[in-house]
């Protein structure tokens, strides 16, 4: 930090006295503009689906669902129409009732096609019987993860890690802190924010049911200090909970990264090879939390989520209860199309957000925003030699030298870039955003990783093959 | 909707800041040591200036069209090669000289290493050493300033006594960018408050310099000795200026820490114990040379390990 950076951290504190809290935060990272003024105070509105919907059959980490209905069939809406394909799997619901139309590949928001299964609407939104609701008090720790298994409940904040895998750690008992992620850290998504702001209540019960599940754990509802008016909210409302601590963290990007998370928060660090678990800690974003509640304390399973369009080539931009399965180009329609034509259209956040080629795509449980740029500043600036200025270095959260780890990558040096630590990497973007030269960093070792992971699966398969061959051969040996 | 539309990788935004910027801000930054050195050294000053400037752009643009390549002078990495060359010239040098400089400051220490971010040495004072060696009577030639031809630390190295007052505000003799600390001192926080630079190399480098001579200088804490000696030559242009050249520091940041105490001592070393009176510049390109071997064994360690490698 430069001579300038401490003057403004000095006057910032000054200014932060008032609110009398600690703010705690990560080393590394970046200030990007934030643009959440654009959607910022538009409430969120729910929104109907005009076309088929389309439910992909892999929208979270894991095995795909597997249909369970065929074409022709009715489906009413929150009606299982695909079930779990694994422990580490999910289920998907119909947002609508319709007839199912069959099973087609759809692209999804990373540019590769899955299948999906497609839903004529009817308008008519006829729901199943929803389960009755127990009390939560008369459930076992068993029933309530079951529950949020059986209603579809994957990380919402982008991940789509299923929940209950999440909430099913080797040591329950060691788990210390369930920390509700409140940052939102990425530019222009504003879909917290009006959570927190709109069903704070509902967000406070999804973290106490998972309070409920770990006897010795404390909730912290961890807020980005440039949503004071969420914290004092949250303040308000837990004023009398025991278990339950908001707490204030520097407004910085990536700090609702899970790793600079429990960080700021707890002040354990985890890396690559470990899980929020053996820190003794489980992260959950503030739409997931909201999904649990209503699974568990309404028996809703997930049929929608809020998601932000917005942008400065959206004409009305704003928040929206979006059904799970609709296709995102109704999405700039309702918001009155477009107001100066996109030139990049993303969708997620501008730092880990994916640029799509078509809006054609459907809702998923982990859509959270689309966001529509007039300027692609990347397509303006080409990259040019590195200068080692070391800026990416000074970002890098995973304290890492990105711009030796793309130099690796580009020389396929796998040795050295394993050496230097690049598993580590979070793909957080930082260090190109930082980079004056504008080089894609951050692309450079992300594919590259995926590379040396890979390779390292393989020598892992074969010296474990070889070893197996080994005592074999032994054992054949001690039989004669 | 446009089929046009751009696709790539995220992030999908950049920072204002690009290597232009930079270059320019650090020329900036030179701007007041150049102005007083004029000032100082009068128009002879102006006109080494321009040899070694214009000779250092006009050969990056000459080779790179030679060679096919993208010319990347509006940088302004050339420009500023060209600059730091100049202010580390005495006025006194004939006009051939600087251009000799900056020919092979471009050519020999920059492009033939593949240009901008590939040369393993600070191209304005490879330049200087090269011209140091070749000419030396030429570039310790210093004009008079006051009542002195000879630069304050030799004066000093010869037991003369020296004006600290005249040393801070730069009416001394010495090479045309070097004299004035004040203006220095400008410069430098010009590049602090712009975070182009970081202060951990030129911080560690003053300091461990500053005790290497209160321990070995023979003088103690004498405050007119260590003035002189922290104002006198070339420490503070090199520290602010030639140490935190990017391309030859290390990115590490244990290496960063390393190379600046490793500055400090060198400097310490060749201006206490060595014939000559100075020793930035040799103890700058010396440790531009050993970033490498700084950068293997400082690997930063990653966020979530431990000492060692485990896990934490």
């Amino acid at each position: 930090m430069g001579i300038r950076g401490s003057v403004f951290a000095f006057y910032s504190l000054q200014a932060e006295r008032k609110i009398a809290m600690r703010l705690v935060t990560f080393k590394g990272g970046v200030h990007p503009p934030d643009g959440k003024h654009w959607a910022k105070d538009v409430p969120i509105k729910p929104v109907l689906p005009k076309g088929d919907l389309a439910f992909l059959l892999s929208q979270h980490i894991g095995a795909p669902a597997k249909p369970l209905v065929a074409a022709g069939d009715r489906v009413l809406k929150g009606q299982k129409i695909a079930e779990a394909g694994g422990f580490v799997s999910s289920p998907v619901f119909s947002s609508v009732s319709g007839t199912v139309k069959g099973i087609e590949k759809r692209f999804n928001a990373i540019g590769t096609r899955g299948d999906a299964i497609i839903v004529e609407n009817d308008g008519q939104y006829e729901e199943v019987d929803y389960p009755e609701v127990r009390p939560i008090d008369e459930m076992t720790k068993e029933e309530i993860i079951k529950t949020i298994a059986d209603a579809g409940v994957v990380g919402m904040g982008g991940a789509g890690f299923p929940t209950h895998v999440k909430l099913s750690p080797k040591e329950p008992d060691k788990i210390e802190y369930i920390i509700a992620n409140c940052a939102e850290c990425e530019p222009y998504i504003t879909t917290d924010y009006r959570r927190m702001l709109e069903n704070p209540e509902k967000l406070i019960a999804g973290l106490k049911v998972v309070l409920k599940l770990f006897d010795n754990a404390k909730g912290i509802l961890a807020v980005e200090n440039n949503k004071r008016d969420c914290i004092e909210k949250l303040e308000e409302l837990t004023r009398n909970m025991q278990r339950i601590e908001v707490v204030a963290l520097k407004t910085k990007y990536p700090q609702g990264a899970e790793r600079s998370l429990i960080y700021a928060t707890t002040g354990r660090t985890i890396n690559s090879t470990m899980l929020p678990a053996d820190a003794g800690c489980i992260v959950d974003n503030v739409e997931t939390l909201i999904a649990i509640d209503n699974a568990v304390n309404n028996g809703r399973p997930v049929t929608e989520r809020s998601m932000t369009v917005t942008g400065r080539a959206i004409k009305n931009p704003g928040n929206f209860l979006v059904p799970i399965g609709m296709n995102q180009s109704e999405l700039i329609e309702i918001c009155g199309g477009f107001k100066e034509e996109p030139e990049k259209i993303i969708s997620g956040g501008p730092m880990m957000g994916f640029a799509l080629f078509t809006t054609d795509i459907p809702t998923t449980k982990t859509s959270s925003c689309l966001l529509c740029r007039v300027h692609d500043i990347i397509s303006e600036r080409p990259a040019s030699a590195c200068i080692n200025c070391g800026r990416c270095v000074d970002v890098c959260p995973s304290f890492l030298v990105p711009s030796y780890l793309a130099d690796f990558a580009e020389h396929r040096q796998a040795g050295e870039f394993e050496k230097w630590h690049g598993l580590e990497c979070v793909e957080c973007g930082c260090c190109s955003y930082t980079c004056p030269a504008k080089r894609p960093l951050k692309q450079d070792i992300a594919s590259y990783k995926k590379d040396v992971m890979a390779m390292i699966r393989e020598r892992k398969a074969k010296e474990a093959k070889q070893a197996d061959e080994a005592a074999a051969k032994k054992e054949g040996g001690a039989d004669k | 909707m446009n089929d046009m539309i751009h696709v790539s990788s995220s992030p999908h935004v950049r920072s204002r800041m690009t290597t232009g910027r930079l270059m320019h801000l650090v020329i900036i930054a030179l701007l007041p040591t150049t102005i007083f050195g004029i000032y100082n050294f009068g128009a002879k000053a102006a006109v080494v200036l321009l040899s070694t400037i214009i000779s250092s752009v006009l050969t990056e643009y000459i080779y790179q069209r030679a060679m096919k390549k993208t010319v990347t002078i509006s940088d302004g990495s050339a420009l500023l090669t060209g600059l730091l060359l100049g202010l580390n010239l005495p006025s006194t040098a004939p006009w051939w000289v600087g251009v000799l400089g900056g020919v092979f400051a471009i050519l020999v220490v920059k492009q033939v290493f593949g240009g901008l971010g590939q040369n393993f040495m600070n191209p304005a004072l490879g330049a200087r050493c090269f011209l140091l060696i070749s000419f030396t009577s030429i570039m310790t030639n210093f004009p008079q300033i006051g009542d002195s031809a000879a630069t304050p630390l030799a004066a000093l190295k010869a037991g003369e006594a020296v004006n600290t007052r005249d040393m801070l505000l730069g009416f001394t003799s010495g090479t045309i960018g070097e004299t004035s600390t004040i203006a220095l001192l400008v410069g430098a926080i010009i590049l602090l408050w712009f975070e182009v630079i970081d202060i951990v190399i030129p911080g560690l480098y003053i300091l461990t310099f500053l005790i290497f001579i209160v321990i070995f200088g023979g003088h103690g804490l004498d405050p007119t000795y260590i003035t002189a000696q922290l104002c006198g030559g070339g420490l503070m242009l090199g520290a602010w200026f030639m140490a935190t050249d990017y391309v030859t520091s290390p990115i590490t940041p244990k290496g960063r820490i390393i190379y600046g105490v490793m500055l400090g001592v060198l400097t310490g070393l060749f201006r206490i114990f060595g014939s000559s009176a100075e020793g930035v510049s040799y103890a700058i390109i010396i440790s531009n040379v050993f970033v490498p071997l700084i950068e293997k064994y400082t690997i930063p360690r990653a966020f979530g390990y431990r000492k060692g490698g485990k896990k934490s």
